[in-house]
């Protein structure tokens, strides 16, 4: 159950993006030059913004078919979103940020922090919890934006540049367990980046965007191997 | 130097002795009473209708939020009594709803209502644009964020952008609240002069200048206090040192 496709058509002012992807839980990283819809992509998939036509499928469950006159809203949904920047509430503990989706769900006050604290305590945030996210160094923002997207399951995890505003010795480290952490999980993800290293040490399919559409799918070795345009031959490192 | 230099005055006129006989003035209790009560009273409706308004011009791209962004400040350039006579129009005995009103036996000029009335037409811009602007700045990934976590629309508003924007929306309603402490001219107009009615701390302090000014001054130095006061407040404030 851990096929989905998705094809997404959205219009914003001049720009279009139109897709049609699929895949299992092997993450897709998505790449592409700035402004080629990334982000709207992942956004379009939360059901965070309209689009024109939609069919989205996630493990058996229709989130969006226009042509059925069906998109669930963002809570119905069952997406994880891990937005650039993270988008940790200020106002709110570490504790608090990672409860707060089980809380939404109306789980058990007790359970919630068990499992929010288990969470934390997985990804290597054991101690910050009563921490305010703007206390917290780069790294472990990053993890408590995570453990708070896993804590409660998300059928499909969406990643918006999940490394880019760490620094290199920070970001190797959060690299190799954001990996672990993928493929325990076995469920589909989504990965905005603009690092070939990612890439690989997700074992990520790269799907490359330009102006809102697909232009080359594959393996970094076959993208490697035959970039479809500069952008591809920068980002594979060919010259 | 111009902006302090009547404060000075104020307090440089008067003397321990005035003071006392000012706090003491039979006119004094029933205008501050009065005039707290209803500025509470404008801040319910102030705040529980502005904020939803103000998260709506935040939010909405339409050009109809464009156009009420621009009607609600109306209040701030259209001179209060205008605005008194405006609310005659509508809400006195010639007026718009005056027949209906009448029909139903209810009497809005020249009562407590017409005061909150007043207060709160001239004061909710000031709320409206500063918890708009402090809606604004809510980043829009933590309302996306909290929307794939499970929140409906309501909860995503209640949770996390009122949270987030509090400081802004406190500092809003303190704002509106000194605008309404201070609300004169369209008292005067739909509320009219009437002692232990209409007669707030401004218009109390107009009808002791026509017989004793020390007793003005008073009255004038009262208001300032609090003004002076709600400032300082705000920059003490706990969520201040919080950021």
């Amino acid at each position: 159950m851990t096929a989905w496709s998705a094809m997404v058509r959205a219009r914003r002012g001049d720009f279009v993006l139109d897709v049609a992807l699929e895949g299992d839980a092997r993450t897709v990283a998505v790449v592409g030059p700035n402004g080629s819809g990334k982000t709207t992509l992942l956004r379009a998939l939360a059901g965070a913004v309209g689009v024109e036509a939609a069919k989205i499928v996630v493990g058996g469950l229709t989130l969006a078919d226009s042509a059925a006159g069906l998109s669930l809203p963002m809570e119905q949904r069952g997406v994880g979103y891990v937005p650039q920047g993270y988008g940790l509430f200020p106002h709110l503990s570490v504790l608090e940020n990672v409860a707060f989706g089980l809380a939404a769900r109306q789980t058990a006050e007790a359970e919630r922090a068990a499992r929010a604290r288990a969470m934390l305590d997985e990804l290597g945030c054991a101690g910050l919890e009563a921490r305010r996210p703007g206390s917290l160094s780069g790294g472990e923002q990053q993890r408590v934006a995570l453990a708070r997207a896993l804590v409660v399951e998300p059928r499909l995890l969406l990643m918006d540049e999940p490394l880019a505003a760490l620094d290199a010795a920070v970001r190797r480290e959060v690299r190799a367990s954001l990996a672990a952490r993928l493929a325990a999980r076995g469920r589909p993800t989504l990965i905005v980046t603009h690092d070939a290293r990612d890439v690989r040490a997700l074992d990520a399919r790269v799907v490359v965007l330009d102006r809102g559409r697909v232009v080359q799918e594959g393996s970094l070795d076959e993208l490697e191997a035959e970039p479809a345009n500069a952008f591809v031959a920068e980002f594979v490192g060919v010259e | 130097m111009l902006l302090l230099l009547p404060l000075a005055a104020l307090v440089l006129s008067t003397s321990p002795s005035e003071i006392a006989a000012g706090f003491t003035h039979p006119m004094f209790t029933p205008a501050l009473t009065l005039s707290l009560g209803t500025t509470l009273v404008s801040l319910i409706p102030v705040v529980f209708l502005g904020t939803p308004l103000a998260w709506w011009l935040a939010t909405a791209e339409s050009r109809l939020a464009r156009t009420v962004d621009v009607l609600v400040d109306l209040p701030i350039v259209v001179p209060p009594a205008v605005v008194g006579v405006a609310l005659l129009m509508t809400f006195g005995r010639r007026g718009l709803f005056g027949g209906v009103l009448d029909a139903m036996g209810v009497g809005i000029p020249f009562t407590e209502v017409a005061v909150v009335l007043a207060q709160v037409v001239v004061a909710s811009p000031f709320y409206v644009q500063a918890a708009a602007n402090a809606f604004r700045k809510v980043d829009p990934d933590t309302l996306i964020v909290a929307r794939t976590l499970g929140a409906s629309p309501r909860m995503a508003f209640l949770r996390v952008a009122v949270p987030i924007a509090l400081p802004g929306l406190i500092v809003g309603a303190s704002l509106a609240w000194a605008r309404a402490l201070g609300e004169f001219g369209a008292t005067l107009l739909f509320a009219g002069n009437l002692a232990g009615r209409t007669r707030t701390m401004p218009l109390a302090i107009f009808t002791a200048l026509e017989s004793d000014v020390g007793l003005a001054v008073v009255f004038s130095l009262v208001l300032a206090a609090m003004g002076a006061g709600l400032l300082v407040l705000l920059r003490v404030a706990p969520w201040r040192r919080a950021r």
